[in-house]
């Protein structure tokens, strides 16, 4: 028998990599947006807020977290694709939105519960360990369920987007706009279908992550920093291959948690310290992750060893 | 209601205060894209450790402010010059991305290393300056000195570029990387200039918020997003845009927080950004 704690690093590295899957939809297509904690946010929020506050269960309260992703990521990404804002800018707009979303959820605090948080009213009667009408369960087993189908989910909606014309279309895109838009490739419309997707699936993981931990922070699901705890987490596992963003999730996750077990609370930010330095050497020496560099490696080792043979 | 328009005036003149300092961040960050070409994400946690420097040097080690400022700016003006060797240098060729996510991971390990080596609670300088009354509004003298300091540094900057053979190539090699090393300007030693210039900048942005704000690990946070957009506002690289912009975001936050909470201020500006990005994508001046 697994003991909780383990289950539980194997739900979150589950759940992040799922998020952090969504996340790479975008970004190895070239679209490097800081602005996925506003998705992540609105999803924990809204659910978090209808049932806190009109008694919605999160069922209804989910697709009405959707559509809101949905109407805020077309309201930024259609403009910023109709007029071909890319890199940096696209990056820093998105990263406004991101700071926006939590800002909105701070000054909000008699609802919200401001920089304090809040918690979803419990729903677990004595005795019971499921809810499923307000989506809270106290047993793990259930959650390492919904957690892996999700994070399936994730890998096959990447595979789908892999495998599709989309994607040659959209590496086109990213590699030279204009010449994509003269072989007749609609440019935005091809860009905004990825953008939905990755959206709504970091908007499901907020959700998740909301329902999981019980508890929903401005700073933990959404803002700048978790937005770059995204973009580096998929980076630090390769961006271009399927399961590179879990190996992220995975690598990042084992690193706090096995420095914070070797020497306890004592250096509180040892794990980040290390982790920024990672980062820093990995876009340097390792621009393709660790799962990339790794299956180079192998390759090669591969190719040398028909050689000689 | 004469009473509230007194009070709204206050709130404009202590937006236009906040602006000068705005100003002043975005300065460094400014001329170091317009230069390099390269944004550094992690240019608040530069102001951080600035901010740390006056602290230690002045609490610590019972540094008069007057020695302890100038060592703070020396030491970020240093730090730049580290940053851009060992970060910039080997990613310059790389994709620009690249380059800004670099600069994302010396963002974590600046923070994270803070907390370690100063642990997360807040420091305050200790240093109090009076309220200056005018009528019946009150400015924080902190915010008067930072703001003439802000503009110092501006004017500082600008005849620096404009009347120095220093700051003529930097300005030559910004307008064309190609031609100025066949000129004998060598670009690396300009880079390297400008990211001391940008360090310093960052410092001097660092002596006039520690008299302000406590110092921990997390306030690069609060002032990073803001200093991106007003430089992103401005079009990237264009300092007169930039200056502009600081000004127009510090009157959203000021005056916003007046009619609201200040976080509704700060969402206004960074709304206003955000549309203002789909009007003019390249900022308010082109470069």
């Amino acid at each position: 028998m697994i003991g909780n704690y383990p289950l539980h690093l194997m739900i979150l590295v589950l759940l992040w990599g799922y998020i952090y899957t969504s996340w790479s939809l975008m970004g190895r297509l070239g679209m490097v947006s800081f602005g996925h904690g506003a998705f992540m946010g609105i999803g924990a929020y809204t659910v978090v807020m209808l049932w806190n506050h009109f008694g919605l269960s999160p069922w209804i309260g989910a697709p009405v977290a959707l559509a809101l992703t949905a109407v805020v990521a077309i309201v930024i990404a259609y403009p910023c694709f109709r007029f071909k804002i890319v890199g940096h800018y696209f990056a820093l707009v998105t990263l406004a939105l991101s700071e926006v979303t939590r800002l909105v959820f701070v000054a909000m605090r008699d609802h919200t519960g401001g920089s304090l948080g809040a918690t979803p009213n419990g729903a677990l009667i004595e005795g019971t360990s499921v809810a499923v009408g307000a989506v809270q369960f106290s047993s793990k087993w259930v959650w390492l369920g919904v957690v892996f189908a999700f994070w399936l989910l994730g890998l096959w909606v990447w595979r789908l987007v892999d495998r599709g014309m989309g994607r040659l279309a959209l590496q086109a895109i990213s590699e030279d706009e204009e010449a994509a838009a003269s072989v007749g490739i609609h440019v935005t419309r091809a860009k905004l279908q990825v953008t939905l997707v990755s959206a709504l699936m970091t908007c499901t993981g907020g959700i998740l992550y909301a329902q999981y931990q019980l508890y929903v922070n401005p700073d933990t699901v959404s803002g700048i920093a978790i937005s770059l705890q995204m973009v580096f987490g998929v980076i630090a596992g390769g961006m271009f291959v399927m399961l590179g963003p879990t190996v992220g999730a995975a690598f990042t996750l084992l690193l706090a948690e096995g420095l914070r077990l070797g020497f306890g609370n004592k250096y509180p930010a040892l794990d980040t310290t290390i982790y920024g330095v990672m980062l820093v050497m990995f876009i340097i020496f390792m621009p393709k992750g660790i799962l990339g560099a790794a299956l180079d490696g192998w390759r090669r080792l591969r190719v040398s060893g028909t050689m000689q043979s | 209601m004469d009473v509230f328009d007194i009070f709204l005036l206050e709130a404009v003149l202590n937006g236009l205060l906040l602006g000068g300092l705005l100003a002043l961040l975005s300065l460094g960050l400014n001329l170091i894209f317009g230069v390099i070409d390269v944004v550094w994400i992690c240019y608040a946690e530069l102001i951080m450790c600035g901010m740390y420097a006056v602290y230690y040097l002045h609490v610590q080690y019972h540094w008069p402010l007057y020695a302890a400022m100038p060592a703070a700016i020396l030491i970020v003006a240093v730090l730049g010059m580290i940053l851009h060797q060992f970060v910039i240098k080997p990613v310059l060729a790389a994709e620009p991305i690249n380059q800004l996510l670099v600069t994302g991971g010396v963002l974590f390990f600046l923070q994270a290393a803070a907390t370690l080596a100063f642990g997360i609670d807040f420091k305050n300088l200790g240093v109090s300056l009076p309220a200056v009354r005018i009528g019946e509004m009150s400015f924080s003298a902190a915010r008067l000195i930072a703001f003439g300091a802000a503009a110092a540094g501006v004017i500082g900057l600008f005849v620096f570029l404009n009347k120095t053979y220093l700051g003529t190539a930097i300005r030559a090699i910004s307008q064309d990387r190609a031609i100025m090393p066949l000129m004998g300007v060598s670009p690396a030693r300009v880079y390297t200039l400008t990211s001391a210039l940008g360090g310093a900048l960052a410092g001097l942005g660092a002596c006039l918020l520690v008299l302000q704000y406590d110092v921990h690990p997390a306030i690069g946070l609060s002032f990073g997003p803001i200093t991106f957009l007003i430089c992103v506002l401005g079009g990237l690289g264009s300092m007169a845009g930039g200056l502009i912009a600081a000004f127009v975001f510090a009157q959203f936050i000021s005056v916003g927080g007046f009619f609201f909470a200040i976080e509704w201020g700060y969402v206004i500006a960074f709304a206003f950004f955000i549309a203002m990005m789909f009007i003019r994508p390249q900022g308010l001046f082109r470069r």
